[in-house]
């Protein structure tokens, strides 16, 4: 910066525009650097405690022990990743989550995908009203909706069961899933079916083989977001899954952490690592979509 | 209700397209436009529309409109977990109690600060974020990377990290503030959670740490549509970084901006899982949320016509929310 300056000073005598040229010059250079230095604060703060979290799977109970505890493990060790499975029934979980949030979201998307293209296609009172619902019912508190739904479950003796947790989740999906969708079926041009139609293709055969393969990329993404948040979803599970061969990786995860204060550090970290993977890997698969589906759903709804 | 009349209007009508399309329209290339109902009638989407919409309407309708009416009507009844006792309709005494209940109004209130401190958190910060990867930054890829992480991990995941930061002891944080000499060397190591002023404040930070990344993804796409021309043009016209941001960008992308702020603060203001992992609602109190509340009385004490009342209040103040500050918005568009 410094030296920019002083390469702008002498031209500033000579002539009027350079020196606003090398003024310009230096404040673009600074404005650079702020932007950097604003981009490292950003990394910081995001990074840091994942680093943490995984630098302290990774640590022996010794290193854990330590009153001064240092970024990264000195010998690290996969003992914590061992002593997780044992301390709580964890593949299990990891099974029981697979089961409730693959179920969920093959119901959820198949429900959402001709409700999506009919609300789209077909506009009328009942689009109108059946996105307002969807608006309205993201309002509503989650304890407004698992007081009814576990009401209702207790009589049909579906609490403590993945089937109702599929159930409430599928509920809680639905919305979303159909704003998501319908985002994507606008995108697909009317134009191209009609001139099916005018060949003389049949309703399910233009939906076959003109819609869905165009609404594919959407759907994909659709599913693996409602996937992502069936996976990681906490509350409902807690209220409905008690015993744990029935809980998911979510409320397995709370069990670790104990009495207050007395958490076993090193497993605790270690399963929080892998409960994460799975929807690290679809996030991954998902980048570039989550903004445009997200976006579509919002503004052009 | 008025759909009913085309929908069997258009009964009749299919019935006459394969004629016209046989006889009437005989001439190649390209169609005339067609009006909307010519086109719904062609795609037989009058009659076929109830086929598809069914199926999502009615688990909508009975999973969802269902018990959340169901819901609303429990806040009027003395309805408990695991009676056996009949439940009665006791009219607003629900209310009534809710009214003078000083705890779940202390709770509402430290419910708002933190949907409020939240929100504008998240937004200011994610909006630098969204504006900084916009750029043509070295390293840019790496901020976006890490910027979707945190909306992958589980909530429950995001709370155990944290608690793995704030910890008294193993916690890096401590570490890292005796290290920059901010804990003096005989000072006792802070301990964030239970602090009775440090609690709220350290939660807030997860909950933007938490929701900052979603923010920026749909800034950032926002961003991405505003007119590069626009930007350009004025920064011929000699405009500053701030009037460029402030009469180009910011109208272009305050739509999404103000979309985005009122479903985080519904969000926020519903949230439950960060904060039972973090602090299940202590010390004292302090960081108790209207949903951590609302679950305790109802999966604890088994209230759940208590509960349900106070599910009904919070729906309502987060609709007057939203009314005010949509409005608002609205308002300056307008003007």
């Amino acid at each position: 910066m410094s030296g920019t300056s002083s390469l702008g000073a002498p031209t500033a005598r000579t002539s009027a525009p350079s020196a606003g040229h090398g003024r310009r010059r230096t404040l673009r250079l600074a404005g650079r650097t702020g932007q950097y230095a604003g981009l490292l604060c950003y990394l910081v703060f995001l990074a840091f405690p994942l680093v943490w979290l995984v630098s302290t799977s990774f640590k022996s109970p010794q290193e854990l022990g330590r009153i001064d505890p240092t970024w990264l493990p000195q010998h690290p060790t996969l003992e914590n990743f061992r002593a997780a499975f044992e301390a709580q029934p964890l593949a299990r979980s990891a099974l029981n989550s697979l089961i409730v949030a693959g179920g969920a979201t093959l119901i959820s998307v198949a429900l959402a995908v001709p409700a999506a293209y009919a609300l789209v296609r077909h506009r009328s009172l009942v689009s109108t009203a059946a996105n307002g619902w969807v608006l309205v019912s993201q309002m509503f508190p989650f304890v407004l909706v698992i007081i009814p739904l576990f009401l209702v479950l207790k009589n049909l003796h579906l609490v403590n069961s993945l089937g109702g947790l599929i159930i409430v989740y599928v509920v809680w999906n639905l919305p979303f899933s159909l704003w998501m969708l319908q985002g994507y079926v606008k995108a697909v041009p009317v134009s191209l079916e009609e001139a099916a139609a005018v060949d003389g293709a049949s309703r399910p055969r233009i939906l076959r083989s003109v819609v869905l393969p165009l609404l594919a990329p959407g759907l994909v993404a659709t599913l693996m977001f409602s996937f992502v948040t069936a996976w990681n979803e906490f509350f409902f599970a807690l209220v409905l899954l008690k015993s744990p061969e029935t809980q998911t990786m979510s409320v397995i995860l709370t069990r670790f952490l104990g009495d207050e204060g007395v958490a076993d550090l090193g497993p605790l970290a270690a399963a929080s690592v892998l409960a994460t993977i799975p929807s690290l890997l679809f996030f991954a698969l998902l980048q570039r979509r989550l903004a445009s589906g997200m976006l579509a759903g919002a503004v052009k709804g | 209700m008025s759909t009913a009349s085309p929908a069997s209007l258009g009964d009749e009508a299919t019935g006459t397209v394969p004629a016209a399309r046989g006889g009437g329209r005989g001439g190649r290339g390209t169609p005339p436009p067609r009006t909307p109902a010519a086109r719904k009638r062609l795609l037989g989407l009058d009659h076929g529309a109830w086929f598809l919409l069914l199926p999502a309407l009615l688990p909508i309708l009975v999973l969802s409109v269902g018990p959340l009416l169901y819901a609303i009507s429990l806040a009027f009844t003395d309805a408990q977990f695991g009676r056996t006792v009949e439940t009665d309709f006791i009219g607003v005494t629900n209310f009534a109690d809710l009214r003078l209940d000083s705890l779940f109004w202390e709770s509402f209130r430290i419910g708002l600060v933190w949907a409020v401190a939240v929100t504008a958190l998240q937004l200011v910060l994610a909006l630098g974020l969204a504006l900084l990867l916009n750029q043509n930054l070295r390293f840019r890829w790496l901020a976006r990377t890490l910027a979707l992480v945190p909306w992958a991990m589980p909530e429950v995941v995001v709370g155990i990290m944290w608690r793995l930061v704030y910890h008294q002891d193993a916690g890096i944080l401590n570490k890292t503030l005796r290290q920059v000499g901010l804990i003096g060397g005989s000072a006792e190591n802070i301990d964030w959670l239970t602090n009775l002023s440090l609690a709220l404040p350290a939660v807030i930070l997860v909950g933007v740490w938490a929701g900052m990344p979603q923010t920026t993804v749909v800034l950032l796409a926002g961003l991405q549509n505003v007119p590069h021309e626009l930007t350009e043009a004025a920064q011929l016209d000699g405009a500053g970084v701030w009037r460029r941001f402030a009469s180009v960008t910011w109208p272009a992308l305050k739509p999404v901006a103000v979309a985005m702020t009122a479903l985080n603060f519904i969000w926020n203001f519903n949230s439950f899982g960060l904060v039972y992992v973090l602090t299940q609602g202590g010390p004292g109190g302090q960081t108790r949320l209207p949903m951590l509340f609302a679950y305790e009385e109802a999966f604890k004490y088994g209230q759940f016509g208590y509960a349900a009342a106070m599910g009904v209040v919070m729906i309502a103040v987060v609709a007057v929310f939203l009314t005010v500050f949509l409005r608002k918005r609205l308002k300056e568009d307008a003007i």
